[in-house]
């Protein structure tokens, strides 16, 4: 919105610079965006907050400055021929709908001029960007820019049946608004009527085939106050936002029907001669009720940290236009009326508010209250940083992706109902993200198309399923790996990353919690490389999946190199507490390391060999790991080679040569029972 | 010269003495030069070997040639010189043995100018350090951290923070909607929190004053993606409730605070704003922290401030009393203030960021420089 420094001029004497000017405007809470212009042809861009319709205007902005510099304000008083006694009647208006319509005040011009504005109106609406159209539409123009209250001219010879009402829409009607559009309209549109139809959208626009055209004589000007929802609803319904709809759906002043009226009527006369028939036709409905509000000094003290003077309250309060009364041996201090232009202030807060915006903030003193409480983590935090601070030293960059996906992505990557937008940004970002991998893939898609070859990605956040009429959010944390595993350079050539990195890395996070078994399968979804994924279950719950993108996938989102992901549940994950240490004493008896080469059938994995040595319980056993795997050559394909490494220990003493002979035969023929066989 | 040993004329104590210090003399110059392990091992044989070695030779000639009666005193003085011969060949091992290992290490000579092997460590993200930061900032104040949903209700998003239904401000929010929601009450209906605030009145339903807490989270918009806006990003948001709260204590804590972000020498200043869920409600700026607030640098405007001096940071306010309506608190007894600012507006002041996009696409190129 702009506003125009020197028609302020006309209501108050404000001696401050333009620069001046703006800054306090902008420290009583009217924000002077920027400055544009010099002198008189300045122009202020303001920024004005939604509760304050009323300084939307020059006027409003001048009754600020009226307080600010504690200056009089002029009074803005029409002045109007004498109507003569032997005009026709008044206009006759009905409202039928008077909780919408509290209040229909018009007035009526006969044989107007119509023709191009005075050059003095011109210039003032060319410097708030406004095109001139003509004198009396300039004119109601003029009055919103000066007075904030929206206006309309009917040419009176286009209504019929000599009346105007106004009602609800009947459902079919149409009306074709001034911007030339054919409006359908419905029951819930409140339109200002004559007796056959609509001829104006309430408190939005004005039907174009009773405009004001170079043929009008004479004239019907209309000043009205509209129920706020109301006007609101209708700019929505039919994607109107107009400057009247602005300030109706904020609340306009109900007492300014008739002056604002009466400015626009004064202004056609003045350019277009004409004469006024009879007095205004003012049809109040219903009053609106603003109960004057109780202040209290005390109240002022106890929210604002400062006793503030009664006399800078009173003085500050009367410029705004409030009238305040002291209260004599009353309960609260001040009995304060609100004025009719200020619908924001109902209650002792929304007084202490105008106190304080113009008394201004930056006068109280800045304090640190007291407190005795204590500080409460959230419950996860602990874990939540274990595993920031563990994948950050695993090497994985943190990443924040898009929450949203699209419908396909969401069928692709899980099987759970999507939470659909209703209004969502593009096809592409049109559910709530199932699953954190199409974001990642993405994020890693980013960087191989920008020569990043080696990423590691790690995100932490939610994903979200529909469940019933509501939403559920999970939290996870999705890793992402591509290019070598470790840096190239001129002391080590580049390693392919591969799924043992990957699980290496999955084995670290779920190393910090607690847990009594953890397994490996292979059940993975299809978009995962079907031979180099793996789901990680602790105890009986699914905590993890992760692996090589399949192929297609990979393919199809331009993934020319194999990219690796892993997917971290972390509300299952959670359930588990993390990991407690424990001292053990350390050991003061040599182990003993034996070897054992084995073929295999390449369908015994080494999870099976694992579990049957496992199972013979053999207690100085301290560990069983794989060695080497080797395949091809001498060994028959469809089988590999494996050595493996058993080391046992004892706590109370040095194991002799006879025992664990004895156990390394068990571990044999256990080995053989999975139809193994021993190499030489 | 080098040595060789003298035939003794006589067996004189005197002349024994001469003999053995004119030997000592001659194995430590022989000994001084000695440098590597085979020099050393030239010299041992050469004093010590068994039969030709200077030592076997003073026996020799020496002592066997001593006549009966000065025997003793021979064989005492020549011991002493074994003794020496040994003590200065054996001590000299070590060192030659070491000269040769210097040498042989310094052949593994590395340029240890050429870069080091790395083992990268994962980098934080800009938005999740700066927001760790402001959380930090308050905790130290005592605010305890609380969470809220991504997807709220009308309820709490807006018509619990004091925004009714058809209300002019909702407009300012640009909402995602949540489809399918009509056959609810608007109250129920589901949208992507356009705020942090929500959790301002989770907090106070569940727990009575005093209440400090800072809510960080991940907030949605209706913004098409640019260089300056994103339908995501971060907020963080502050309560705190208890009796006697002032307008100062707002004043003075975000002060504080924005001291504990951005520099000692920083100030603040507040001017009137609007926000249903709060009243009076302000706006605060920070002075300009790339020209010091005085509004130029380099000679020129700074277009950090546009040479304002100031740059615009947060919002905030005292709570309004409608908004302990809804969580049953008595607005008479207790009073509060509300605060909330956009964590990638601070991080992209902290660090200089020029397209807010960067923040959300894993760009590592970007992400790294903040490792
Ligand atoms: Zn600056």
């Amino acid at each position: 919105m702009k506003i125009s420094p020197q028609w302020l001029r006309d209501f108050v004497d404000f001696k401050v610079g333009l620069r001046q000017l703006a800054d306090d405007l902008t420290l009583a809470g009217i924000a002077v965006e920027s400055i544009s212009g010099e002198g008189e042809h300045a122009v202020f861009e303001m920024d004005i907050t939604t509760n304050r319709p009323d300084a939307m205007n020059h006027y409003g902005v001048a009754r600020e400055c009226s307080a600010i510099y504690d200056l009089p304000l002029k009074p803005i008083a029409p002045k109007l021929p004498v109507a003569s006694e032997t005009t026709a009647p008044a206009f006759p208006i009905e409202i039928a709908e008077p909780d919408l319509c509290p209040r229909f005040t018009a007035r009526v011009l006969h044989d107007v001029t119509i023709k191009p504005s005075p050059a003095n109106v011109t210039q003032r609406l060319a410097l708030l960007d406004q095109r001139p159209i003509s004198n009396a539409v300039d004119a109601t123009n003029y009055v919103l820019w000066e007075m904030g209250k929206p206006t309309h001219v009917f040419d009176l010879d286009l209504l019929e049946g000599g009346k105007i009402i106004v009602r609800r829409a009947k459902n079919g009607e149409t009306l074709k608004t001034l911007d030339g559009v054919e409006r359908k309209l419905n029951s819930e549109d409140l339109v200002v009527a004559d007796a056959r139809r609509p001829v104006g959208l309430a408190g939005v626009m004005g039907g174009f085939d009773t405009m004001i055209t170079d043929k009008t004589r004479n004239v019907l000007i209309e000043s009205a106050w509209w129920d706020p929802v109301t006007i609101r609803k209708a700019s929505r319904r039919h994607g109107l936002h107009t400057d009247a709809s602005h300030r109706f759906e904020r609340g306009a002043d109900f007492e300014s029907t008739i002056p604002s009226c009466d400015r626009v009527a004064e202004l056609i006369l003045q350019s277009g001669g004409g004469e006024l028939i009879g007095g205004a036709v003012d049809v109040i409905a219903r009053r609106l009720d603003q109960a004057p509000v109780a202040l209290h000094l005390s109240e002022v003290h106890r929210i604002l940290g400062e006793k503030l003077d009664a006399r800078e309250i009173f003085r500050v309060l009367n410029r705004l236009g409030f009238d305040v009364l002291p209260e004599r041996g009353g309960e609260s201090d001040f009995t304060v009326r609100i004025p009719s232009w200020r619908l924001d202030v109902e209650r002792e807060i929304d007084v202490i508010e105008e106190i304080a915006r113009l008394h201004g903030y930056d006068k109280f003193a800045n304090s640190l209250p007291a407190y005795a409480g204590s500080v409460v983590e959230l419950p996860d935090a602990e874990k939540d940083g274990k595993l920031r601070s563990t994948l950050l030293a695993l090497g994985y960059d943190e990443a924040i992706s898009l929450t949203f996906i699209s419908h396909q992505d969401a069928e692709r990557f899980s099987e759970v109902p999507a939470i659909e937008l209703a209004n969502p940004l593009s096809e592409e970002a049109s559910v709530m993200r199932t699953s954190m991998v199409p974001g990642m893939l993405g994020m890693l898609a980013y960087n191989l198309n920008r020569g990043g070859d080696n990423v590691r990605l790690f995100e932490a956040g939610n994903v979200f399923e529909a469940s019933g009429a509501t939403a559920n959010q999970l939290k996870r944390i999705c890793l992402g790996a591509t290019g070598s595993a470790v840096t190239p350079s001129v002391h080590q050539p580049a390693r392919p990353f591969s799924f043992f990195d990957l699980k290496g890395d999955v084995e670290t996070v779920l190393h910090a919690f607690q847990h009594t078994r953890l397994a490996y399968d292979a059940q993975t979804p299809k978009y995962y490389h079907p031979g180099r994924s793996a789901r990680a279950v602790i105890d009986g719950a699914v905590v993890a999946q992760f692996g090589q993108i399949h192929s297609d996938v990979a393919a199809a989102r331009k993934l020319r190199q194999d990219a690796f992901v892993a997917e971290l549940y972390l509300d299952r994950l959670y359930q588990h507490g993390l990991r407690e240490v424990r001292y053990e004493a350390l050991p003061r008896y040599p182990a003993v390391e034996r070897d054992f080469s084995f073929v295999f059938a390449d369908a015994v994995d080494f999870e099976t060999i694992h579990q049957a040595v496992t199972a013979l319980r053999l207690g100085e056993l301290r560990s069983f790991a794989p060695v080497e795997i080797f395949r091809g050559g001498a060994i028959p394909v469809g089988k590999y080679s494996i050595l493996l490494r058993a080391k046992f220990q004892s706590r109370e003493r040095t194991l002799r040569e006879d025992e664990v002979a004895q156990w390394s035969v068990q571990i044999a023929k256990a080995l053989n029972a999975l139809g193994g066989t021993q190499r030489a | 010269m080098t040595y060789t040993v003298p035939k003794l004329k006589d067996f004189s104590a005197e002349t024994l003495d001469k003999r053995v210090a004119e030997l000592v003399a001659a194995l430590e110059a022989e000994v001084n030069t000695v440098a590597s392990e085979a020099e050393w091992k030239v010299l041992r044989d050469r004093w010590m070997a068994r039969k030709t070695g200077i030592l076997s030779q003073i026996n020799e000639a020496w002592l066997k040639a001593a006549p009966a009666k000065a025997k003793p005193e021979v064989g005492r003085k020549v011991n002493e010189a074994r003794l020496l011969i040994e003590h200065h060949i054996v001590g000299k091992r070590e060192w030659a043995a070491k000269g040769t290992l210097r040498d042989l290490m310094l052949g593994e000579r590395l340029d240890i100018t050429l870069p080091g092997i790395r083992r990268p460590l994962g980098a934080e993200h800009p938005i999740i350090k700066t927001m760790n930061e402001i959380v930090s900032v308050f905790r130290n104040l005592g605010y305890s951290v609380e969470e809220g949903p991504e997807i709220e209700t009308d309820y709490y998003n807006f018509e619990a923070l004091n925004f009714p239904p058809n209300h002019p401000a909702r407009d300012t929010q640009d909402t995602l909607f949540i489809a399918n929601q009509e056959s609810k009450p608007l109250r129920d209906r589901l949208l992507l929190r356009t705020h942090t605030s929500p959790v301002q009145i989770r907090t106070m339903e569940k727990m009575k004053p005093p209440v400090r807490v800072v809510c960080p989270g991940k907030v949605h918009r209706n913004d098409a993606p640019d260089a300056t806006h994103s339908p995501i990003f971060h907020q963080v948001e502050g309560l705190a409730v208890d009796t006697n709260i002032t307008f100062c204590d707002l004043k003075g804590t975000l002060d504080h605070a924005m001291k504990a972000l951005f520099g000692s020498s920083v100030k603040t200043r507040f001017y009137p704003s609007y926000f249903p869920f709060t009243e009076p409600s302000a706006d605060v700026q920070i002075s300009c922290i790339f020209c010091g607030g005085t509004g130029y640098r380099d000679g020129g405007r700074c277009p950090n401030c546009k040479a304002s001096g100031w740059i615009e940071l947060l919002g905030c306010g005292m709570v309004d009393p409608n908004v302990y309506g809804f969580v049953d608190y008595d607005a008479r007894k207790v009073s509060g203030f509300a605060f909330g600012m956009g964590v990638e507006r601070i991080a992209i002041l902290k660090y200089g960021v020029d397209d807010i996009q960067l923040f959300f696409n894993g760009d590592v190129r970007f992400l790294e420089q903040f490792g």
